[in-house]
């Protein structure tokens, strides 16, 4: 058990952690945004998914928990290494210029992260934990997003999240030393093409509800 | 076509380790488009001589680019804004008269300021020696090509092997990370026969070394492979890591 710990309180044992847990949530935002993508067939083709989704029970349960545990170790092990890139260097550069490695997603992956974590809370708080009692899903989610600063609100974190993955996606492979000479440039693309259809998918669906219903 | 430039030049100045340092002006004049960016600073280092001035501390040995003792930040950029060059390789001809330039030290919590712009880089040292010994046998010279190694490998392993530990992969990381270094070091043993045997224990001591010296930790920036004098490739990070898991969970 020792050797478990010395590997994962190790620099590469964080970033593997990091990269682990970020990659399942990237499976969870495909999974998560092919389910809202009835939303664009309307009300009831939504609520039969819910409902579908809901009558799975325990393996909800199952990754609900994982998803939990994961996002505790993804943001912990995230802020404890933004603390200590931090303290790697106390003496700051006067001028400081970036040699074309750095992308704005590279850049701010700590920032956009604490965002994210700010909107999954809120975004619980909006469509889990709230009363569901006489009323359907769908009804929830179109009282949200007859709000405009929801839809502000929404669609502004998923931009954040299109960025934070625009990195993450092609920085967990090369983490987790899954990389060829031959691979490495298309998974750098898949990872933009990706965060483009996560931002372009959940975004609309906010300006999609409030403008049809 | 040689021109003269005259330049401002913006110099980090500490007087020793525990020191507290600032960024003195002077003026460079008359600095031919010929000289490498160490020969200016002789320049300037002359006329301080002669107005009674400390001279500038920094570090250099070979002045080809072969040793890895120059480096600091020009500009924002280690070893200045030319690719694949060291500082004493960096001509002044990449530079136009009437320019300022903020030369500063490499900044990293494991490089401590010794004097000006010379820092201490024995922390990469210590991470070579955490790597320990490969097994090759001594004795009469073996024959040629009695361990077959392909060409591509080789090659691999001759790209990782020209690093100069000048540390500026180090200096340009955002997260002061020596990953880079570190990686370089692994894979040119890693990649051959004669550094197998060894390779977990030498992946597990190097990685352990490297974090316990104060240096950040890779986020994948990218920023290091574009400044390395060598044009390292992040590659060898992405073996490394690699090679740590293999030794963490397979060994
Ligand atoms: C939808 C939610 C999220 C997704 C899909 C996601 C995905 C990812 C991925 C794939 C990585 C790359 C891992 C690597 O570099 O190997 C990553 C890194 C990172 N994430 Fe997240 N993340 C999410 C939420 C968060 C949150 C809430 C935080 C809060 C602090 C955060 C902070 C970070 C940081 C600081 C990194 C960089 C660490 C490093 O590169 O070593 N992320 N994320
Ligand atoms: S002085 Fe030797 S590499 Fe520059």
């Amino acid at each position: 058990m020792n050797w478990l710990i010395t590997t994962f309180a190790s620099s590469i044992g964080k970033k593997l952690m990091m990269a682990v847990t970020g990659l399942s949530f990237c499976a969870f935002l495909t999974a998560h945004l092919i389910g809202n993508l009835t939303l664009y067939a309307g009300r009831d083709a939504f609520n039969s998914y819910a409902e579908h989704l809901h009558s799975l029970g325990p393996l909800i349960t199952v990754a609900e928990t994982g998803l939990l545990f994961f996002g505790i170790i993804h943001v912990l092990t995230g802020l404890f290494l933004f603390f200590q890139n931090i303290a790697a260097r106390p003496a700051r550069y006067e001028v400081n210029k970036n040699a074309g490695g750095r992308t704005i997603g590279s850049a701010t992956m700590p920032y956009t992260g604490l965002i994210l974590i700010a909107f999954i809370t809120f975004h619980l708080i909006n469509f889990h934990f709230i009363d569901k009692t006489g009323t359907t899903i769908f009804q929830i989610v179109r009282d949200a997003f007859a709000k405009p600063s929801y839809i502000a609100i929404y669609v502004m974190a998923v931009v954040t999240a299109a960025f934070h993955v625009s990195h993450g996606l092609w920085s967990a492979f090369q983490t987790l030393g899954i990389n060829h000479p031959k691979y490495m440039p298309l998974i750098r693309k898949a990872g933009i093409a990706f965060s483009i259809l996560i931002g372009i998918g959940f975004g609309f669906i906010p300006v999609f509800i409030s403008l049809t219903t | 076509m040689t021109k003269t430039l005259n330049l401002t030049l913006k110099v980090w100045r500490q007087k020793g380790q525990n020191s507290k340092g600032s960024f003195e002006t002077y003026n460079a004049k008359g600095i031919s488009s010929d000289m490498s960016f160490l020969e200016m600073i002789d320049v300037i280092n002359e006329q301080l001589t002669i107005d009674g001035i400390e001279p500038i501390a920094f570090d250099h040995d070979c002045r080809e680019g072969i040793c890895g003792m120059c480096g600091t930040v020009v500009n924002g950029r280690p070893h200045g804004p030319e690719k694949g060059t060291t500082l004493c390789q960096l001509h002044m001809r990449h530079f136009s008269d009437g320019d300022t330039i903020v030369v500063e030290p490499w900044r990293s919590r494991a490089f401590k300021v010794i004097k000006d712009l010379v820092v201490d880089r024995s922390a990469l040292d210590k991470i070579i020696q955490a790597g320990g010994y490969i097994s090759v046998n001594t004795g009469g010279a073996p024959d040629a090509n009695a361990i077959l190694v392909s060409q591509e490998t080789a090659e691999k392993a001759m790209d990782a092997a020209a690093c100069i530990g000048c540390g500026a992969c180090v200096a340009a990381c955002p997260n002061a990370s020596a990953m880079l270094f570190t990686s370089a070091k692994i894979s040119q043993l890693a990649l051959l026969p004669q550094g197998k045997p060894e390779a977990a224990k030498r992946a597990m001591e190097m990685v352990r070394t490297m974090d316990g010296l104060g240096f950040g930790n890779c986020t994948n920036e990218r920023e290091c492979e574009a400044e390395c004098p060598k044009e390292i490739s992040i590659v060898n990070i992405a073996r490394m890591n690699r090679e740590f898991f293999k030794a963490a969970f397979l060994s």
